[in-house]
């Protein structure tokens, strides 16, 4: 099943990998540079899932779950965090944000597109 | 280009491009740290450029980029959160971390051996400033991070099923126990039942997750028969919708371990309350040890430590220091950074191969010549200028100017970059000499041809270690004269009238001219009788052969002199200039054009011959009587400027056209600026027209005759040649003082 996915990092080279992991399995990638983008993005698009990096400028990962729980329309839409950073209080924070899970990087494809499905189906 | 059609390849490549601005924006922050204007945001900026690097570099493998990456991470994520000071010292090392970490970026997307000794040196001066237990807290750090990414990329050539757990679970200590459980059961591996109690929580719902698909996932190990339990369902009156009531009982029936089963809940994991009890088939009798009862109770207990399950990594991790650090430093980011970082953000970017834009800047180069022509012919058609045509004409010559101009601004960048690297070298020559030095930029926004900023690295360098080595005074010798010990070099750039205008100045002693005349007499550079004026004697610097070994030390002493630096910007359509204030300090001016394709020309005749000159010099033209002329002695005639007496050069004579002109009356001057301020007059024949013209480089077999810069096509496509008036006034004026190398390389066409 090919799904619909938005995918927020400040870092170029992670949003390529993410379409590269993503693209061949048929799913449609949007991207998004911060979390301010990210909501700009979302607005406009129904994604089936989004991922989001933690540590970015003007609104980092945490602000945006945060704003995407806000709106009623996505406050079950699965948001997988994709960081660098393994501290066991960030996942809780994330979770805490409404995070559905997480992904340490540096992530490997398949793994990816497991985790997507095991969230959006 | 080898492999064009391989994606990670080409993301490797983008990586490395991305690199080269995350260091840009590590230099800039450390250095607006340094200019004491930082603000919260700015060590956060400093912080995401070298966590964003590790970041890209663990996806490519890249460890050694990885390691260091991350040790310095750690120390700045110390100053973000408060931990850590940054005083002058520690600045020094970040700047010296920043500087190795651009050389190890390099070293591996060219794939070179990476410099090891010099990371341990860089690592032991982080290590020190973090004192003893930050060392012994930051060393495990490493092996933490890294060996689960070894553990990831193996798993990726193997096994794809227990390894769904992994890049989730493995960086996280504290999630130790479930593993031995995991290879107790990945032993057995038989056809298994489980029976599986699932209640979801609020939470669970709360954060996006959905039972429907965990239950899905499980289906997808083995056959599954799922039960609900609805027995806690309200009465429909008393019904809360949002606060789940139901709960599971999954039969599972799996050859996956019991690691895999739990992997499927790791996202819900302390969001539900979950039994997994293995009811072993038939089949399975061994291990009677692995009583059904024995792991449930072992999960059962599980879960209840889960809240306190994130306290334990820090004592297992010996990051404590790092571990508080999101909270405090992520919380305020959102608003803080708003401001800071959105133009940064906002300018969304377009990555064109060069090659398509040469293309470009050649075509509309043509256009340029062929609209010309096309001009022409119409004007000669005798077409009244109030036709369609000769409207349209208008149009498309101003369109045509616009397209040039935009294709122009492709490919100029700011000169930041430049800058950037230039600090770097005053960092390095001003430590290598035990001077004090700081360096202080200006006009950094400023754009320029790429090729020119490329081009011009290597003069700018060797004018900047010069400035350090010799420019400045040593600190006593400062202190001496009533300077502050810190000495100061300041680069500038700006654009100033049609041109790129880049100075490079010192608060040094100045040049010390006796000096310099006494080795440029000893070296046979000028006869021992010359009585050269001030800025005559600074620019015998320039003249090859003028750079002594007594004179330099090892750190501007490698052969090159100022000649080169000189033929360098030659090279590029610019000219070089040196004043300098004894006490005060020297000032390297650089002028450049600003495009190295098009130039303004004014067209003009000389003994029929026609000839382009660079329209930005010429500041006014004046007609000749004989009254505006006198002469100061045979073959040396000035005319009369409002304000002077200004040298006239034959220009014919100079190109060697014809004789000097005997009757100047009626004969056209040119006033031409020379960059160090002074003026001369060519006189010429006759005005043609003012029009772009687009450079046409001379060939390299081709003698290169002083005074010509280049050659273009003009519209009826006749060629003319284009002249480098400063070049002409030189030879003319100083001819001990002018280039005796051939002018310059060619400009680009």
């Amino acid at each position: 099943m090919t799904l619909n996915i938005l995918a927020v990092d400040d870092s170029r080279t992670m949003r390529d990998m993410i379409r590269l992991a993503l693209l061949p399995e048929g799913f449609t990638v949007h991207t998004a540079d911060d979390g301010m983008h990210g909501i700009e993005v979302l607005d406009g698009i129904k994604p089936d899932a989004i991922i989001t990096d933690i540590n970015m400028p003007r609104m980092d990962g945490f602000g945006f779950i945060d704003a995407v729980r806000a709106q009623d329309n996505h406050r079950a839409t699965p948001i997988l965090v994709l960081t660098t950073e393994a501290a066991p209080e960030l996942k809780e924070r994330a979770r805490k944000a409404g995070a559905t899970g997480w992904i340490v990087k540096p992530f490997d494809p398949t793994k990816l597109v497991k985790a997507l499905h095991m969230v959006a189906g | 280009m080898s492999t064009p059609h391989d994606p990670m390849a080409e993301i490797r490549a983008s990586f490395f491009i991305e690199c080269e601005e995350l260091l840009e924006a590590l230099q800039d922050g450390l250095q607006v740290i340094e200019d004491d204007e930082a603000d919260d945001e700015t060590i956060n900026v400093v912080f995401r450029a070298v966590h964003s690097i590790k970041g890209g570099a663990g996806a490519f493998s890249l460890e050694g980029l990885v390691r260091f990456a991350h040790r310095f991470e750690t120390v700045l994520d110390l100053v973000r959160t408060g931990q850590m000071q940054v005083e002058a010292n520690a600045l020094k090392v970040f700047f010296q971390c920043a500087d190795h970490l651009a050389d190890l970026v390099r070293v591996c997307r060219d794939d070179a051996p990476l410099p090891e000794v010099r990371s341990e040196e860089i690592l032991e001066l982080l290590d020190a400033l973090t004192g003893g237990p930050p060392i012994m807290q930051e060393k495990p750090g490493p092996e933490i991070d890294f060996s689960p990414k070894a553990l990831t990329l193996d798993l990726t050539l193997g096994d794809e099923t227990a390894d769904a757990a992994m890049p989730f679970e493995l960086p996280e200590p504290a999630d130790l126990p479930p593993f031995p459980l995991a290879d107790d059961a990945g032993e057995e591996e038989r056809p298994g039942n489980y029976e599986i109690t699932f209640t979801p929580s609020i939470e669970l719902f709360e954060t996006g997750n959905e039972p429907a698909l965990l239950f899905r996932n499980l289906e997808a190990l083995g056959d599954i028969n799922v039960n609900c339990d609805a027995s806690r369902l309200p009465a429909l009156a008393a019904l809360t919708p949002e606060a789940p009531h139901l709960s599971w009982q999954i039969s599972l029936k799996t050859e996956a371990d019991e690691a895999e089963i739990q992997s499927i809940f790791e996202f819900v994991e302390g969001l539900c309350t979950l039994e997994i009890v293995s009811t072993k088939g038939p089949d399975l009798d061994v291990e009677p040890t692995l009583s059904p009862a024995a792991i449930p109770t072992s999960m059962d207990s599980r879960f209840p430590t889960l809240p306190p399950e994130p306290e334990s990594p820090p004592q297992i991790t010996p990051e404590p220091s790092a571990t508080p650090a999101p909270s405090p430093a992520a919380s305020p980011k959102p608003a803080a950074t708003k401001d800071k970082a959105a133009p940064n953000a906002a300018k969304s970017v377009v990555r064109v191969d060069l090659d398509r834009i040469e293309r470009l800047v050649n075509l509309v180069g043509e256009l340029v010549i062929n609209q010309a022509m096309l001009s022409q012919s119409l004007e000669q058609s005798g077409l009244s200028p109030h036709s369609n045509a000769m409207n349209g004409l208008e149009e498309f010559q101003r369109l045509t100017r616009d397209i040039q101009d935009s294709v122009m601004m492709i490919r100029a960048q700011p000169v930041k970059s430049l800058f950037q690297r230039m600090s770097r070298i005053v960092r390095e020559s001003s430590a290598a000499v035990a001077k004090d030095v700081r360096l202080r930029t200006e006009g950094e926004t400023t754009e320029v041809d790429k090729t020119v900023i490329e081009r011009l690295a290597d003069p700018l360098t060797h004018i900047i270690r010069n400035a350090v080595d010799h420019g400045l005074e040593t600190t006593s010798e400062r202190l001496a004269a009533g300077k502050p010990a810190q000495g100061q070099v300041s680069l500038s750039a700006a654009h100033r009238s049609g041109r790129v205008v880049i100075e490079i100045s010192d608060d040094g002693g100045g040049i010390n001219r006796p000096k310099v005349l006494q080795i440029a007499i000893d070296k046979g550079l000028i006869p021992a009788d010359a009585t050269p004026s001030s800025s005559e004697i600074d620019n015998l610097l320039f003249l090859p052969g003028f750079s002594t070994a007594t004179e330099v030390s090892d750190l501007s002493g490698r052969g090159v002199g100022m000649d080169v630096v000189r033929t360098a910007i030659q090279a590029l359509g610019g000219r070089i200039t040196i004043s300098s204030d004894p006490g005060i300090g020297t000032t390297f001016s650089i002028s450049l054009p600003l495009t190295l394709a098009v130039l303004d020309g004014m067209v003009i005749e000389v003994a029929r011959e026609t000839l382009v000159l660079p329209l930005n010099l010429v500041i006014e033209t004046v007609t000749l009587t004989q009254n505006d002329v006198e002469m100061v002695r045979p073959g040396a005639l000035v005319v009369r400027v409002r304000d002077g007496f200004v040298p006239i050069i034959d220009l014919g004579k100079e190109l060697g056209y014809r004789d000097e002109l005997e009757d100047l009356e009626g004969s056209v001057v040119l006033l031409i600026a020379h960059e160090d301020g002074n003026r001369a007059a060519l006189l010429i024949d006759n005005i043609v027209d003012q029009r772009q013209v687009v450079i046409k480089g001379l060939d390299e077999s081709l003698y290169r005759a002083p005074g010509i810069a280049a050659a273009t096509i003009l519209g009826d496509g006749q060629i003319a040649l284009i002249l480098d008036p400063s070049d002409i006034i030189a030879q003319s004026l100083n001819p001990s003082t002018a280039r005796p190398a051939p002018m310059t390389e060619g400009m680009i066409a």
